[in-house]
This record gives structure tokens, C-alpha cells and sequence, in this order.
């Protein structure tokens, strides 16, 4: 029999803990592939968050830096200034970077750091059992909006690749979804641009994308990707917002 | 009322009794669950609390002081690295003199990240100019909360009040606990009239501003002034509660302690396990005690000593580590109260249950073997360890 296809040498065997439907797992593994396909593994140092993905230090085989909540990027700035040779990127969640960590990502992205930032938004903080979000979008069910988010208690949804876009330090910002097979493709090549960015020296990069939470958002695994394509996409658009030549 | 609640629960509900002006939420666990039914009663109109979700604990920390300052009652639940962000905050909201009341749910400080009880939190933030309450239990989590506004508000005092529980094992389980009638807990709490608030136009004011050497040592001292008239305050109030409650509270719980030759002087849900230990050496003529420190700040120093003058034998037992590389907190302040009495006790610190670590019946009992040693030779060992320690080779 051919093998077409093997675990990914830049994952260990240990088998992942997230909740059934959860993408965090096709993030990993595409990570996984990009670092692989580049030749990467044995160059990269990973930033983990606070969060679902905290123990993605399990996961990844490769050397990684556990960081306070939200404060991934500026300890990527601290690995990557010191090793610049060597391909360092964040792994964080959006109740990490678009919340506590807002100050340390928009610096990052100003200072033009040139790490590679990996942004996954379920619009939830999931870990911690599904409370409102910067990101959780208007009228979402959360445990601390019983009734939906409101405008005037609880303000806008943080549009993360679009803000970061606008800084002159950002290189490559994209938004993208792992709701298909398509989109899952799509987020892998923009995975490795970003990376190649960083290894243009260009400054910083970031992929933000689009993932679902099944259990918080009480819903299915298909159906989750059906409300992410249906709810988050119309509000969070994908596409590529800064590509720096 | 008789009801079966979790600690978070326990102290969502005396908020929701309170119906407090601002409450700063930001998820953390443990004490993810306190604005999360808080954040229920608002959306169901059962209280008029402004809610403010912001992005982190420095920042709801921060709608705190402010709200406070405007002259409105806040709220906040915190633990962990949650308490660690806010720990700049802190500071300002004692010095502003300023009575939010914040409940802690402790649990270990990183590093290593871990989510599990211990006071490594609190303790942090012993010297901030809180005062600090603990519970053993839910009913003494709801309790404590409902004493801390009548505490910290009052003119002498005007201090914060911060009220711990232990992570999981209070805030999670659930427990039967008796709860107050709301108009019972109305009556009790008042109304909050502040001398001092903004925009109040006879009284135009800057609240925290810059102090200069002159006058920063004086203010200070009022702080510090104020953390001692606290002592009196918290028993004055624990006397109204019991009227109301019928439940007793003090500065610490003293069990079995009339003529008690060892004791142990521990905080928070481990008394629980200590008190069933000394239920059975009790049972077995070994002359066992307990006490329970209940307020740590204000540091009741010179009433612990009255407490455990007769006895032979101390072990201080100490839910965080404190660094020091002489012991824990609680056991350097126990010992330095002691330090006056004629016949000084000898006493032992022991380090335990860090990152959630059980300690079960016979751990306490292992505890009260050594001290029953050290009573009749004199000999104490090592004055500072840490229980349950495994060597190099089982952890390898």
C-alpha cells in the first residue's frame, strides 16, 4: 500500500484535546504542514497563549515559550530579537489578542516585528466557558450576554486584520476560514506567506482566522461551520488587507 | 432561607442582594462563574447594576476606582494572574481610600500556569492595603461578602475590602447554605452616602493626585491608621450580622482550643479537613486545637498571641510559598506576634497544598504526630517545610 499522506513531523503523536468540531486541530495540523513543506521545524520557536490552545506546547514538536494572557507578541519580540535567524511566530485565540493582549499586538504590528502571528477567532472566550468576546458579534448568545451582545452596553466587535492593516509595520495581514475545504486550503497557503514574509525579513505578519467553538456556541460541528459562513463571515470578510512587496 | 449553592454562586447571589452600581467583569478561573450569573441577573432586570465587560483586570479594576470615586458602590471578581494585573490598582484604590469590594477566588499565581487553589494570589496582595477576608466554606463566602461593604465604608475605615475563597474547593462545590432574605440584607448594607465624591459642588476634588514628599508619608499613615481601626469595625459588624444571621463571626475561629497543647493555625477550606483531625485525636485525650485565621489584614497579632499562649506546640501552615527562604506569611507574622509572650510556644511552618495539592485528614495527623515530638523533647527539626514533598527520584 502507498502512504499518501503521514502525521506531520512538526506535531507530536499526542492526540489533541480540543472539543469535538473544534478547528483548532486543522489550525495545528496546517502550521504543522507549512513548517514542514518549508523545511522549518528544527528553525522555529512557538509563542503559546492563554486559552483553549494553552497546551499547544503538547502538540507542536518543536521548541516553545508559554506567554502571560495576551502578551504573546511582545515575548515573540523578545526570542526574535534575540535569535533573528530563526522563524518565530504566536499562536493566540481572540479572547488573548483582541482583549488583554490589544496593547502588545498593536505595538508589535507598529514596531513592525518581524514575527509571524497566528489569530484564531470564535468570537468567544472558550476556555473559560464561553463569555462575550471584543470579537463576539452583535446579538450573540454568550454566558455574559444571556439576551445577545448590545451595542450600547458592550460596544463593537473588534475587527483585528483590518485595525492592524493600517499600520505602516504590518507586511502581510489576512483574514481567512477553515469553515470548507477550499477555505482550509486557502488558510494553508496564507500560512506559508506569512511565514515567507518573515523570512523576507518584511516585518510583521498575521493570519487571522476564522474558527468555531461548538460547545459555547450550543451548536453541532456542522452546524458551527454553517453559522461561521452565515454569521461571521458577512461581518468579519476575508481576504488579504496588507501585502507589503 | 435554606439552599443548596456553589461558593460563586453563593457570592454572585449577596451581589445581586446588594445590587451594587458598577460591576468590572473579566473572566478568570476559578472566578470565571461570579460575573457570569451577575452578568444573568442584569440581563434579567433583577438588579440595576451598571455591567461593564472591559478587556482585562487592570481595567476592571480601573471602572472600579472610578465608579468608587463618583461616589457609587463597585464590584469585581478576580483570581489568580487576574489579581496579579490589577496589582497596580490596588494600591491606588486603598490610598484613594476608596471601599470597592473585590471577591478573590484564590488560586496558584504562574509559573508554572496552574489553575488550581492556593493563596499564592492574595498573599501577593497582602500588603497592598486591603483589608482581607477568608472563608472556609460557601456560607462563610456568602457571609463575608455581605460584612465587607459595612466594613470598608465606614468613615473610619474607608478601605477596600477583598474576600477570598479557595478555588474549586469553595467556589465550585456545592454546599447547603442558609441565605438572608434580600430586604433583611438591604436594611443591613444601607445606603452608601460618601463624604467625599465627584462633582460634588460644594467640595470640588482631584482624586489620586500626585503627593509630594511633605505630604505622602501623612497619607500614609492614615492608611495605616485606618487598617488598625479596622480590627474594632469588623467586630462591630460581625455583632450586627450575627443579630440578623445568628452566625458568629471574629478576627479567627478558635475550635477546641480551651486547653489546647498543640495547635495549628491555618486560612480558608482546609480548617475544614484540620477540624475532622482534631475530632479524632480530640477523641483519642490528645489535647489538639485549631485556629482559623479568618481576617489576615487587618493582622489580628495580639489576639492570636492571647489565643495561643497555653499551648506547647505551633505548626503554622502556610497555603502559598512565600520566598522568603525562612518560611511562609502566615507563619512569619504568627510567630513575630508571639514574639512578647513570656512563655513562648515552639512553632513550626509548614508549606502545603500549592497548585491544589489535597491534604487529606491524616496529612493534619501527621502534622499533630510531629508537633506531640516536639512538645515533649524540644527538639522541632526543620522549622520550615513543605508537606507531602516528593523526592527527586518519584518526580523524575
Amino acid at each position: 500500500m502507498k502512504v499518501v499522506a503521514t502525521r506531520p513531523e512538526s506535531l507530536t503523536e499526542e492526540k489533541f484535546h480540543y472539543c469535538p468540531g473544534c478547528t483548532h486541530g486543522i489550525i495545528h495540523r496546517l502550521i504543522a504542514e507549512c513548517l514542514d513543506e518549508m523545511n522549518l521545524r528544527e528553525q522555529t520557536i512557538g509563542i503559546c497563549p492563554v486559552g483553549c490552545s494553552v497546551l499547544a506546547y503538547d502538540y507542536f514538536n518543536f521548541d516553545t515559550l508559554e506567554a502571560a494572557h495576551g502578551r504573546a507578541p511582545a515575548i515573540a519580540t523578545g526570542v526574535k530579537r534575540m535569535l533573528p535567524d530563526r522563524c518565530v511566530f504566536t499562536y493566540q485565540g481572540d479572547g488573548d489578542l483582541a482583549s488583554i493582549g490589544m496593547g502588545e499586538i498593536v505595538h508589535a504590528s507598529l514596531r513592525g516585528e518581524n514575527i509571524t502571528v497566528i489569530f484564531v477567532n470564535n468570537t468567544i472566550y472558550g476556555m473559560t466557558g464561553g463569555q462575550m468576546a471584543p470579537t463576539t458579534l452583535i446579538g450573540q448568545v454568550t454566558t455574559t450576554s444571556p439576551y445577545g451582545r448590545k451595542v450600547e452596553q458592550a460596544g463593537y466587535p473588534a475587527k483585528m486584520a483590518e485595525l492592524l492593516s493600517q499600520n505602516e509595520g504590518s507586511a502581510y495581514i489576512c483574514r481567512m476560514a477553515v469553515n470548507n475545504p477550499a477555505n482550509v486550503n486557502r488558510t494553508k497557503k496564507a500560512i506559508k506567506k506569512a511565514i515567507q514574509t518573515q523570512l523576507e525579513g518584511k516585518g510583521f505578519s498575521m493570519v487571522e482566522i476564522l474558527s468555531t467553538c461548538p460547545t459555547n456556541w450550543g451548536l453541532s460541528s456542522i452546524e458551527a461551520l454553517k453559522w461561521l459562513e452565515h454569521n461571521m463571515i458577512p461581518y468579519y470578510p476575508l481576504g488579504e488587507f496588507k501585502v507589503k512587496d | 432561607m435554606n439552599h443548596r449553592l456553589s461558593g460563586n454562586e453563593a457570592v454572585a447571589y449577596a451581589m445581586k442582594q446588594i445590587n451594587p452600581d458598577v460591576m468590572g467583569a473579566f473572566p478568570i478561573t476559578p472566578s470565571t462563574e461570579i460575573p457570569e450569573y451577575f452578568a444573568g441577573y442584569v440581563a434579567d432586570g433583577e438588579v440595576n447594576t451598571e455591567y461593564v465587560t472591559v478587556e482585562s483586570e487592570h481595567s476592571s479594576m480601573s471602572v472600579c476606582i472610578a465608579a468608587q470615586a463618583a461616589g457609587a458602590r463597585a464590584v469585581s471578581a478576580t483570581s489568580s494572574c487576574g489579581l496579579a494585573l490589577m496589582y497596580e490598582l490596588l494600591y491606588v484604590a486603598a490610598s484613594c481610600r476608596l471601599p470597592i469590594t473585590l471577591a478573590c477566588v484564590n488560586r496558584a499565581l504562574s509559573g508554572p500556569i496552574n489553575i488550581n487553589a492556593d493563596h499564592s494570589d492574595s498573599m501577593g496582595a497582602r500588603d497592598s492595603g486591603w483589608i482581607q477576608i477568608y472563608a472556609e466554606n460557601n456560607q462563610e463566602a456568602y457571609d463575608n461578602f455581605l460584612m465587607a461593604m459595612p466594613i470598608g465604608e465606614t468613615p473610619s475605615v474607608r478601605l477596600p475590602v477583598m474576600t477570598c475563597m479557595d478555588g474549586f474547593i469553595t467556589s465550585h462545590a456545592v454546599e447547603n447554605i442558609e441565605l438572608l432574605e434580600t430586604d433583611v440584607v438591604r436594611k443591613f448594607i444601607g445606603e452608601y452616602h460618601p463624604e467625599h465624591y465627584l462633582l460634588k459642588k460644594e467640595n470640588p476634588l482631584a482624586v489620586g493626585p500626585y503627593d509630594v514628599s511633605p505630604y505622602y508619608m501623612e497619607h500614609k499613615m492614615l492608611q495605616a491608621e485606618a487598617m488598625k481601626a479596622a480590627k474594632a469595625r469588623i467586630l462591630e459588624v460581625a455583632a450586627e450580622f450575627e443579630k440578623i444571621s445568628g452566625r458568629s463571626y471574629g478576627l479567627f475561629e478558635e475550635y477546641r482550643m480551651e486547653d489546647a497543647e498543640l495547635a495549628l493555625v491555618l486560612i480558608g477550606s482546609t480548617a475544614g479537613t484540620a477540624k475532622a483531625a482534631v475530632d479524632k485525636l480530640r477523641d483519642d485525650g490528645v489535647k489538639a486545637g485549631l485556629i482559623k485565621v479568618r481576617v489576615f489584614r487587618p493582622f489580628p497579632g495580639e489576639e492570636l498571641a492571647r489565643a495561643l499562649a497555653g499551648t506547647k506546640a505551633i505548626a503554622v501552615m502556610d497555603k502559598s510559598e512565600g520566598f522568603s527562604a525562612a518560611g511562609g506569611p502566615l507563619f512569619a507574622e504568627t510567630r513575630s506576634a508571639l514574639y512578647d509572650l513570656n512563655q513562648r510556644p515552639y512553632m513550626v511552618n509548614i508549606v502545603y497544598g500549592l497548585g491544589g495539592r489535597d491534604v487529606k485528614v491524616e496529612d493534619i495527623e501527621k502534622v499533630f504526630d510531629r508537633l506531640a515530638d516536639i512538645a515533649v523533647t524540644g527538639e522541632t527539626g526543620p522549622v520550615y517545610s513543605h508537606m507531602g514533598q516528593r523526592s527527586k527520584e518519584e518526580t523524575a
